[in-house]
């Protein structure tokens, strides 16, 4: 009942593990395999080992948390001991960042190489200077990456996308364009909290990106436009906690969705729940399959 | 959560360590950790030395962070989230033995208090011993130092075992070095001992979250920072791997 693809990928369970989130090793990524998630999305892995941003780089906020990570990772070389272990366990997809289409090609087609599901473009970390939402609110430079990285590699290619923007449906068109196989929306909101005893940003990088229940109802509109602008398919993210979020993400269009935080607030058990969730609320209202749900909020 | 709270107590627990004391109502238990930063430092986990509504930190001078913290005088604000993790289940037995070794012995103060478990602490020499007024708690403190300077002569898990051997205890309840707590697990395992020991690992995030500090697939923030014997058989890296800022596995 719960299986459902997206594009060629064909998961049987609809909730991800975001990228980001328990995603950085080998052992972690199988812990969360075998959660009842469908597929786990990697941490964003780089050309070089990155330290990202010093400490403080979280912190909870009403509604969420606020993180700048500034991309931590061990470079994509080291990560091949990772993938290694990681997946032979279950779709694994390569989230990966880079600064021009050749950086994000050569990271993909190692990815590829270490057997990922797909890779996912990261065009939308809104915390690391050169990276991320800096390329990706660009339409032209999204076409530009996606292209290069499709004629790169054979397996899927998903671009994360920003909602730190006001021309998503050009954005999303950019995709569709290059050939794009998913759109994965949204990435966390630009954001920032101050210190009132301190009078000081609380983080290091000064500002990060919000995520959590504050950006659930930010990240079903924006699903929502994109697919009223196209026709790829859509990983719905943001905020999701419950069966009740992963439906609104499902009917603004999404074919499946992924979660990060609420790993943290509600435990690594919020597969589970939501899935058996889920099921109920499909028995009872009639819906057999994941996309007999997809979308229709547009309908 | 996240609160700003204001030094009101500061206590010289050794050449190189002091404890700040602060007002915090928010509930939390033996082995359980906070966030601290103030601006001028890197945000760095501390285990309450103090659980209850008078909640301490115990920093021992190891790096620039903590030289921050040293810094701070009566009044000074702190900003700190938390308490997170999961602390020493103190039901589980019936008699048990607590080891302090080094700056860990300010993790385990807690657990000796609501308890009065026989207790070792451990360090290098007698001028490093931290929380000897753990006596207050305790019919038996017993002190180790590696040189000999004050109490037993020899390392805490040198110690247990002694110990052990005339007392049957059920149970070791232990923070420290890894280096300490992978000789007292295997001599747990040798003794046939339950245990549960407080592990650390690089930290970010501490709510369960970035998953940086794995030790195999279990988060020091989330699922620890206090593992099981049973939790810590199954982990390869303990004792000899951990993950630096990167996320690149590096040999203890």
């Amino acid at each position: 009942m719960l299986v459902t693809s997206v594009g060629k990928l064909r998961l049987e369970k609809p909730g991800m593990v975001a990228s980001g989130i328990m995603d950085e090793t080998g052992q972690s990524i199988k812990r969360m395999l075998r959660s009842g998630a469908g597929a786990v999305v990697t941490k964003s892995i780089g050309s070089n080992p990155n330290r990202g941003h010093p400490n403080p780089t979280f912190t909870e906020v009403k509604g969420g948390y606020i993180n700048a990570m500034g991309l931590p990772n061990p470079g994509i070389e080291l990560f091949r001991d990772e993938m290694a272990v990681a997946a032979k366990c279950g779709n694994v997809i390569g989230s990966i960042y880079g600064s021009s289409p050749e950086e994000f090609s050569g990271l993909a087609a190692k990815m590829e190489e270490y057997g990922a599901a797909a890779v996912e473009l990261n065009l939308s970390c809104p915390h690391a200077k050169g990276y991320g939402m800096e390329l990706g609110t660009d339409p032209e430079t999204v076409g530009s990456i996606v292209s290069a990285v499709k004629s790169a590699v054979n397996i899927p290619v998903w671009t994360k996308l920003t909602p730190n923007t006001h021309i998503i449906g050009g954005l999303a068109m950019a995709v569709q364009d290059a050939e794009g196989d998913a759109i994965v929306a949204i990435n966390t909101v630009k954001a920032m909290v101050i210190s009132p005893q301190f009078g000081k940003p609380i983080l290091s990088n000064k500002f990060g990106g919000l995520s959590g229940p504050a950006v659930r109802s930010i990240g079903v509109r924006t699903v929502f436009d994109i697919r009223a602008a196209v026709d790829v398919p859509i990983v719905g993210v943001g905020g999701i906690s419950d069966w009740r979020d992963a439906v609104q993400y499902i009917m603004a269009g999404a074919s499946a969705f992924q979660i990060g935080s609420a790993i943290g607030t509600k435990g690594i058990c919020v597969f589970e729940t939501i899935n058996k969730d889920l099921e109920r609320f499909m028995t009872d209202y009639g819906y057999g399959s994941i996309s007999d749900m997809v979308g229709v909020a547009h309908e | 959560m996240s609160d700003t709270v204001r030094i009101i107590g500061i206590i010289e627990d050794s050449h190189d360590t002091k404890t700040l004391e602060f007002h915090w109502d928010e509930k939390a238990l033996p082995g359980q950790f906070i966030m601290v930063w103030v601006p001028g430092m890197e945000e760095i986990p501390m285990s309450l030395s103090k659980v209850d509504r008078i909640k301490s930190i115990t920093v021992k001078k190891i790096g620039k962070d903590t030289e921050k913290l040293h810094s701070l005088g009566l009044g000074d604000p702190m900003r700190i989230r938390g308490p997170y993790g999961k602390g020493f289940d103190l039901r589980k037995s019936k008699k048990m033995l607590i080891v302090g070794g080094g700056a860990g012995a300010a993790a385990v103060i807690p657990a000796v208090k609501e308890t009065g478990a026989d207790t070792i602490i451990g360090a290098r020499t007698d001028k490093d011993i931290i929380m000897d007024y753990a006596d207050r708690y305790t019919k038996n403190l017993w002190i180790a130092t590696d040189d000999g300077s004050r109490g037993f002569h020899g390392n805490a898990v040198q110690l247990m075992k002694e110990k052990a051997s005339d007392r049957k205890y059920d149970m070791i309840l232990a923070c420290g070095p890894e280096i300490m707590l992978y000789h007292l697990y295997n001599a747990c395992v040798e003794l046939n001992i339950d245990c549960q020991m407080s592990l650390e690992r690089h930290m970010k995030c501490g709510a369960g979250v970035c998953g940086c500090c794995v030790i195999d697939d279990m988060r020091v923030c989330k699922d620890g920072p206090v593992f099981t014997r049973e939790q810590i058989s199954q982990m390869k890296d303990f004792g000899m791997l951990s993950r630096d800022e990167c996320g690149r596995a590096v040999k203890r």
